[in-house]
């Protein structure tokens, strides 16, 4: 048994782990490329959104280099990515691929449901090794954490963005080969100094939150690394979605430790009280919180007729007002070309900072009067 | 006396009848607003974002028209769930907020929840909570809500028949109608969708009303004999959880097997979530008809859709001629009508 999942940013790396712990034989799909995405696009249906594409993509590539078995989330509804697997399981027959598919749903209450199917997955392995296997994981998925945080730090502080950007590239490599908790925190300590070490500007910095759908924003490719145009444009991003956050929140039912998804659905409370499926109701909260921190302006991203985030764009344009915070959507999909994109951000940057000077010109005269009532709650 | 307005648009296809009676039995006036028509459309695409699909849009022109006429109350419920364990569409779960962040200025929304995927408690406590604006008790409350249920089975039984739920409506609400020639034609085709852009006329284009007029019977989700359509539903591995796209699939797995019916249409919106799973999946289940998925969006012309409706018809009268047999599956017409 060969195994294979959908990429999302740097999950491949997390779930190789998981999988190679529980003695697996893994098929990491190659890195996402405009081949990955021709191929989505081909077979899939067409109006379906952009993580079915190229997560098919991501099957077909995995399933011709000798992968024989699909590992993929489940979910029930409201929106699509519940249905996902199901379709693609039925596009992959058609197409006349040999495989299995194993459906990782998340658990009604317990736990240890979860586990169950985690062992089930993996070869002789004992409950022990199981666990095992899941912290050494999350051990790494909490380093990649923390080493894209600085990444995000530096990079708009920096004057040599390309050396930035390879230590990142670095760091996603050498935690992706890294055996022991030793070596992962040795590459981290390492790239830290590294970053730290770059030579800075002092020009003046925006900062900017990154709501919207989860795969979007955590996988680069289908955002046209949003956040490094961003962070070459000296805007620091702040992802409102982390992976782990993520999973402890979906797959395990916030079980693992405390998220802030409580304050960030209390954000959202006054504008959209309710879940919209999705991510839907956490974008609302998210650029409330980001508002409320004194952010220069948010971004929304999502794929193009993304349900959940439709519902939160139109909300937004209150929230944008009612918070004062500057907001832009962008939605992506396979006809999104970089050109277009690049320019909306040049765009929205450029109005972010003309924007803060007017406000600083204003509370010069005011003398810190009643400006609160413009925007300098940070 | 209270006004309360319900707008034409979304569920008012499914559920009219029961707000209204709900309403009049409250001892308020019911206006609504008129039937969709360019000027619906156009004002709805103003008040809404862009990426909004089409029967969205259409609801937000119907809103807008309703706070002209500045009622007490809009009814714009957050619809979430109607049955167990499934879903209509995350959209119809931020209904209420995206009025409110769209159109500041409209009247006090009724905007009661109805989830009923776990169980009807909450949808109790929400109606109790709206009879209080009307100053009713429980029992009152209680008994409008049956009534209001009893004039939802009576639109069953029109559209058990063969009309459209938008038919029915006009036939529960005026006693009559204008045209209605449901049995006639030497073609039977059916014909699927979400009821508020099918049955809406003026968002399908009169697709319904164009078949009939090429001939065809059109048979439809809500005339098909619910159990087997839940049987035929049940078959595919895992239950869709959305209600409509559910007893879509159902319908046309009933369809595609049933010896009367010579072809399938399925109405799909641009932009619509749903409708971008559920038609293909019905594209690729039904393998003994002829198959054609109709996308239709804001700008869609008429012209676009005659011909193909037209093109299909003939396919269907030649096959019928040629006697030639069900197992070619048509997999594969698509028709985008933009
Ligand atoms: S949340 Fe958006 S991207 Fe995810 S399944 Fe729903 S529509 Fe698709
Ligand atoms: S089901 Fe489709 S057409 Fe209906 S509201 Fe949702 S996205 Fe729009």
């Amino acid at each position: 048994m060969k195994v294979t999942f959908p990429h999302m940013g740097f999950m491949h790396i997390v779930v190789k782990s998981l999988l190679e712990g529980l003695h697996r034989e893994v098929v990491v799909p190659p890195p996402i490329s405009q081949h990955t995405l021709a191929l989505g696009i081909k077979y899939a249906p067409e109006f379906t959104c952009l993580p079915l594409k190229i997560g098919l993509g991501n099957y077909i590539e995995a399933l011709e280099s000798g992968a024989d078995t699909i590992v993929m989330a489940g979910g029930w509804g409201p929106c699509r990515f519940g249905y996902y697997a199901q379709v693609q399981r039925d596009i992959l027959n058609d197409l006349g691929y040999d495989f299995q598919m194993v459906i990782l749903e998340a658990p009604d209450s317990k736990i240890s449901q979860l586990l169950d199917q985690l062992k089930r997955l993996g070869e002789k392995v004992s409950f022990l090794e199981a666990v095992q296997a899941v912290r050494f994981a999350w051990y790494k998925m909490a380093a990649l954490e923390k080493a894209e945080q600085r990444y995000l730090y530096t990079l708009p502080r920096t004057i040599d963005k390309d050396r930035a950007e390879q230590l990142w590239e670095q760091v996603l490599s050498h935690i992706d080969q890294a055996g022991s908790r030793k070596a992962i925190d040795d590459i981290l300590a390492q790239a830290m100094l590294s970053w730290e070490n770059l030579p800075r500007h002092h020009e003046p910095l925006l900062r900017i939150g990154l709501v919207g759908e989860v795969y979007t924003v955590l996988e680069p490719f289908s955002n046209q690394n949003i956040a490094r145009s961003l962070g070459r444009l000296n805007a620091e991003v702040t992802n409102s979605v982390q992976l782990t956050e993520w999973l402890n929140d979906n797959l395990f039912k916030g079980h693992l430790f405390k998220s802030r998804t409580t304050h960030i659905n209390a954000c959202a409370r006054p504008y959209l009280p309710c879940s919209v499926g999705g991510h839907g109701r956490e974008t609302v909260g998210a650029t409330v919180d980001f508002a409320q921190q004194g952010y220069d302006g948010v971004i929304q991203v999502g794929p193009l007729t993304c349900m959940p985030e439709i519902v939160a764009q139109t909300i937004l344009l209150r929230v944008s007002k009612e918070e004062h915070i500057p907001c832009m959507t962008i939605y992506f999909d396979e006809h999104s070309g970089t050109a277009g994109i690049q320019t909306r951000l040049e765009a929205f940057a450029d109005m972010l900072r003309r924007r803060k000077a007017l406000q600083a010109d204003y509370s010069d005269v005011q003398q810190g009067g009643n400006v609160c009532a413009v925007h300098a709650r940070g | 006396m209270t006004q309360v307005g319900i707008p034409r648009g979304l569920f008012y296809f499914y559920q009219y009848p029961l707000w209204k009676t709900f309403f009049r039995d409250l001892g308020a006036e019911v206006v609504t607003s008129s039937s969709t028509g360019r000027q619906t459309i156009d004002v709805g695409i103003v008040h809404t974002v862009d990426e909004c699909c089409l029967p969205i849009k259409v609801y937000f022109g119907h809103i807008h028209e309703l706070i002209q006429l500045r009622p007490d109350y809009i009814m714009a419920p957050r619809l979430v769930s109607i049955e167990y364990r499934s879903y209509i569409c995350p959209k119809f779960m931020g209904i209420p907020d995206m009025i409110r962040a769209s159109l500041p200025d409209c009247p006090p929304l009724i905007d009661i929840t109805i989830d009923c995927s776990r169980d009807t408690r909450q949808l109790w406590k929400d109606i109790y909570r709206v009879g209080a604006l009307f100053n009713a008790d429980r029992r009152k409350v209680k008994s409008a809500y049956e009534h209001g249920l009893q004039a939802l089975k009576s639109l069953c039984v029109l559209t058990r028949q063969g009309y459209t739920q938008h038919e029915a409506i006009e036939l529960w609400e005026n006693y009559c109608l204008e045209q209605a020639e449901l049995n006639s034609g030497d073609l039977t085709v059916g014909v699927l969708g979400h009821g508020y852009s099918l049955y809406d006329p003026a968002v399908s284009l009169q697709l319904i009303e164009r078949l009939r007029g090429l001939g065809c019977k059109a048979v439809l989700l809500e005339s098909c004999p619910r159990d087997a359509v839940e049987q035929a539903a049940a078959q595919i591995p895992k239950k869709m959880f959305w209600t409509l796209g559910r007893k879509m699939l159902g319908s046309a797995l009933v369809m595609d097997q049933s010896a009367d019916i010579d072809g399938i249409v399925y109405l799909a919106c641009f932009g619509c979530g749903p409708d971008s799973m559920v038609g293909d999946i019905v594209g690729r289940k039904v393998r003994h008809k002829p198959f054609m998925l109709v996308t239709i969006d804001e700008h869609s012309g008429e012209g676009g859709l005659v011909t193909r409706l037209e093109a299909f018809c003939d396919m269907l009268r030649r096959k019928k001629v040629q006697k030639l047999e069900s197992d070619l599956s048509a997999y594969g017409i698509h028709a985008h009508c933009r």
